[in-house]
């Protein structure tokens, strides 16, 4: 029977079958189902790493110990691993290594939309471009094979479409299981890359990427499906759905090797077409390379030299978009789908917010009131930077903050910077950045959002939690003990909801000139256990002048009523009892003590009874 | 077939995904190619969520682009006006008449459009819209959480696909706790269009 799976499960599912024991990653969108999946197979080691390259070198480590192994992770993870990735490249393995980077193109999730297939090309490894969930499944098996047979890892390479779209899967029941464990390489020019053994193994991965060529001539990844001789297409990865749909027609040739390219069979390909389009997601990366093979493409109505011949480079495809181009490129007759009618109205944004409840908004409010220049990271509390808190001015990338607030400082600016990180990230690569703070002596204000799990990716583990991915407790570390051993001597750790205690402890340290590491610690709203202990507030109308202090923590629980004050004619607040958790912000920050904390709801409900 | 596409849009945290699943899992069990693209992450907090589901055979695009959607079911309001432009020319419009207040609008900053407004735009797309209090149709069984499956049951009834499809998969979907509320939230939501003088 077939089996609806999404790519990622897909994946998991293929890794499982191919033999695979050890999995390590790091949770990042798109791709953090594959290790969450994998994990609940028999027989496997699954695990949450601080980062990726830790997750990398993890990985490398398992199958240098001739198990199957992979290391899973988003498109920008890979650039923390990258240098695990080159070294890798290098030695080679004794068993199948894969390395799963899923990209995203339009930057659904993302600080930017980078095509890791150029990261295969750069470091001499194959890459494999599944179209659906059965590729996906098939091509993370094909993987474990290709890196043993040529002893090099392999890059599966996924995005967005893929990962989170689900289509039928016939999987096997049967598991590989790969031959009895052997005994721990001493291979010490293969596996210690001193400059001796590196200049060696240089010359040797550049040899294996011309082998790995020849292999892709023949290879079942690759595939013709010849139809009309009018139109050629080069395609691989999900635009291959995209070039089937628009060109029925059309002749395929269907690159899942997308490096290294079989050079013959692309100019027989293009020898039995009239016309010979790419059609590719992003970077213009195989169409490149055809054109470096002095193989013709058509590239249109176009006359100016291009990166890209005839689709778009920016953002995802769609079979929308490939037919507009087609259309306009001449490729295709037909005029453009009738566009709807012109729409009449402008319609309210609605961007992300933190949810009610969440732990986050206590800081952040107490930030946007000071109005100091905030330093924002990766995660839920990106999520400061809106409106009404306003409250974050840079974010980069994951373990950013802390070292670009450091920047600042030590740069003579005059405001005291604040850099915001939350558990997950001060794990990836918040400390060396902390280190760097306390070390190099600049007067950063840190704050560590701890809610206690990996929020934005959807709950997972981490080395804060107690909880390993599998299941099993564990040694739950902890954060204030970490930066004191740092060397920080102004640490403290509050409740994230304690708005009086962190204005309190923030303006006190304003005062100081030394590095400062405030801990806010409250476990994420959406948990479970959170979730059990909701009440919602009140508001008492009587009390309430419609002031619109409680407005301003931007909780999406809070609004204004149909209800006027009297005396100014300002709408009073409302609380929605179906989204409110009781988080009490709101409470204390009313001027009016027209929200009713906790207690006082439940007394009064008492009351009622 | 034709492939028939399906939008879900809705506001994160109120169950697309869980609704998507279902009518995938229900396409799959009346024996045709399927395919639902979803996206994670950040608008998951309380934003704009949007999933594909595409019923075919075969089927290759996961993507619904625009004019494309032959149905548009929406778990809130203002989000039909917002993934309207993804509607074929008279394709149709499920709509469960509930409001989520975005915080631009309760910051002061924006409107939320009104009824008749919402109305007479979905009336320029198409004729075909059905008005679908769930929310309350929900809680009249005991929660509005499962008004995403009293949706999937109107959607089931004006497709013409027998209810014992969507009952079956549910079987095999939710779990056991949450079972026995689902199916009848589901048989509800049917029943309401079977019965219902619905405008159309
Ligand atoms: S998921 Fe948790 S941490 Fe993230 S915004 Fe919601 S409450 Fe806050
Ligand atoms: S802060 Fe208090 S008085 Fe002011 S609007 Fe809110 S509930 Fe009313
Ligand atoms: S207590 Fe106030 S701030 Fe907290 S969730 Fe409820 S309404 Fe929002």
């Amino acid at each position: 029977m077939k089996r609806l799976l999404s790519g990622n499960e897909a994946v998991a599912r293929g890794a499982w079958t191919a033999g695979a024991v050890v999995g390590s990653g790091y949770p990042g969108t798109p791709s953090t189902e594959i290790m969450e999946i994998f994990a609940r197979y028999p027989g496997v080691y699954a695990e949450w790493a601080p980062n990726e390259k830790v997750a990398l070198d993890v990985a490398i480590g398992a199958a240098y110990a001739g198990r199957r192994a992979f290391a899973t992770m988003k498109h920008v993870g890979l650039n923390v691993a990258a240098d695990s990735l080159f070294y890798a490249a290098m030695t080679g393995i004794e068993a199948g290594l894969v390395i799963v980077s899923a990209d995203d193109p339009s930057m659904h999730s993302s600080q930017n939309e980078q095509d890791n297939r150029q990261y295969a090309k750069f470091v001499r490894i194959p890459c494999i471009d599944p179209a659906d969930s059965q590729e996906a499944h098939d091509f993370a098996i094909a993987a474990f094979d290709l890196s043993e047979r040529f002893d090099t890892p392999v890059l599966l390479r996924l995005t967005t479409r893929v990962c989170h779209t689900s289509t039928p899967v016939e999987v096997s029941e049967q598991r590989f299981v790969s031959s009895d464990p052997i005994k721990y390489p001493r291979n010490v020019a293969k596996y210690v890359m001193v400059p001796a053994n590196a200049r060696r193994r240089h010359g040797v991965i550049e040899h294996r990427i011309q082998e790995i060529s020849q292999y892709a001539e023949t290879s079942p990844l690759n595939r013709m499906e010849i139809r009309s001789s009018q139109l050629g297409i080069i395609t691989g990865g999900i635009a291959y759905q995209y070039a089937r749909e628009v060109f029925p027609e059309a002749s395929i040739l269907k690159l899942g090797l997308v490096y290294p390219l079989p050079a013959a069979l692309i100019r027989n390909f293009a020898s039995m077409v009239e016309r010979l389009i790419v059609l590719e997601e992003l970077d213009p990366f195989i169409e490149h390379q055809v054109r470096l093979l002095g193989v013709e493409l058509y590239r249109g109505k176009q006359t100016l030299d291009t990166p890209k011949g005839i689709f778009p480079i920016v953002g995802e495809l769609n079979a929308q978009i490939v037919r507009k181009a087609a259309i306009e490129a001449g490729l295709i007759e037909g005029e453009m789908l009738q566009t709807s009618p012109s729409f009449p109205m402008e319609l309210p944004q609605r961007p992300p917010v933190l949810c009610p409840g969440c732990p986050h908004r206590g800081a952040f409010f107490v930030l946007s009131k000071l109005k100091v220049p905030v330093n924002g990271d990766i995660g839920c509390y990106t999520l400061g930077l809106t409106e009404p808190l306003n409250a974050i001015h840079t974010c980069g990338c994951m373990g950013a903050s802390i070292g670009v607030a450091h920047g600042a400082a030590v740069a003579g600016d005059q405001e005291r910077h604040v850099a915001v990180i939350g558990d997950s990230t001060f794990f990836h690569t918040g400390i060396p950045a902390l280190i760097n703070v306390v070390y190099n002596r600049s007067n950063v204000i840190t704050i560590i959002m701890d809610n206690r799990v990996t929020g934005m990716t959807g709950h997972q583990d981490n080395p804060g939690t107690g909880k390993t991915l599998q299941g099993r407790d564990t040694t739950e570390i902890d954060i204030e003990n970490v930066v004191r051993a740092l060397g920080f001597t102004y640490v403290k750790t509050l409740n994230g909801y304690d708005v009086e205690g962190i204005e309190k402890t923030l303006k006190e340290w304003m005062k100081i000139s030394d590095p400062a590491v405030l801990i806010t610690r409250e476990e994420c709203a959406l948990l479970p256990e959170a979730r059990a202990k909701y009440v919602p507030l009140e508001v008492v109308e009587e009390k309430c002048n419609g002031c619109t202090m409680c407005f301003r923590v931007g909780c999406p629980a809070i609004s204004k009523s149909e209800k006027l004050d009297p005396r100014y004619q300002r709408p009073l607040a409302v609380i929605d009892p179906s989204l409110c958790t009781g988080c009490e912000i709101c409470a204390q920050v009313c001027p009016r003590d027209a929200i009713l904390f906790r207690n006082q709801v439940l007394d009064k409900q008492e009351i009622d009874q | 077939m034709e492939n028939h596409r399906f939008v879900l849009v809705g506001v994160g945290g109120q169950g697309t995904l869980l609704a998507s699943h279902l009518l995938a899992e229900i396409g799959l069990s009346l024996g045709l190619d399927v395919k639902k693209a979803e996206i994670h992450g950040m608008s998951q907090r309380g934003g704009s969520v949007v999933s594909n589901v595409v019923w075919g055979k075969p089927v290759f695009s996961p993507v619904v682009g625009e004019g494309e959607a032959d149905t548009l079911i929406a778990f809130e309001k203002l989000e039909t006006l917002r993934y309207l432009p993804l509607l074929k020319p008279s394709g149709a419009i499920f709509v469960n008449d509930h409001e989520i207040e975005p915080i631009t609008v309760s910051a002061g900053k924006q409107i939320y459009p009104n009824n008749a407004d919402i109305e007479a735009t979905l009336h320029k797309f198409t004729t075909k819209v059905f008005w679908i209090p769930a929310n309350q149709i929900a809680e009249d069984l005991g929660s509005a959480r499962v008004a995403n499956t009293v949706m999937i049951g109107v959607v089931l009834k004006g497709l013409g696909v027998e209810l014992d499809y969507g009952v079956r998969t549910l079987e095999k979907t939710i779990q056991s706790r949450y079972l026995e509320l689902n199916l009848r939230a589901l048989k509800a939501g049917y029943d309401w269009l079977a019965i219902s003088n619905h405008k159309g």
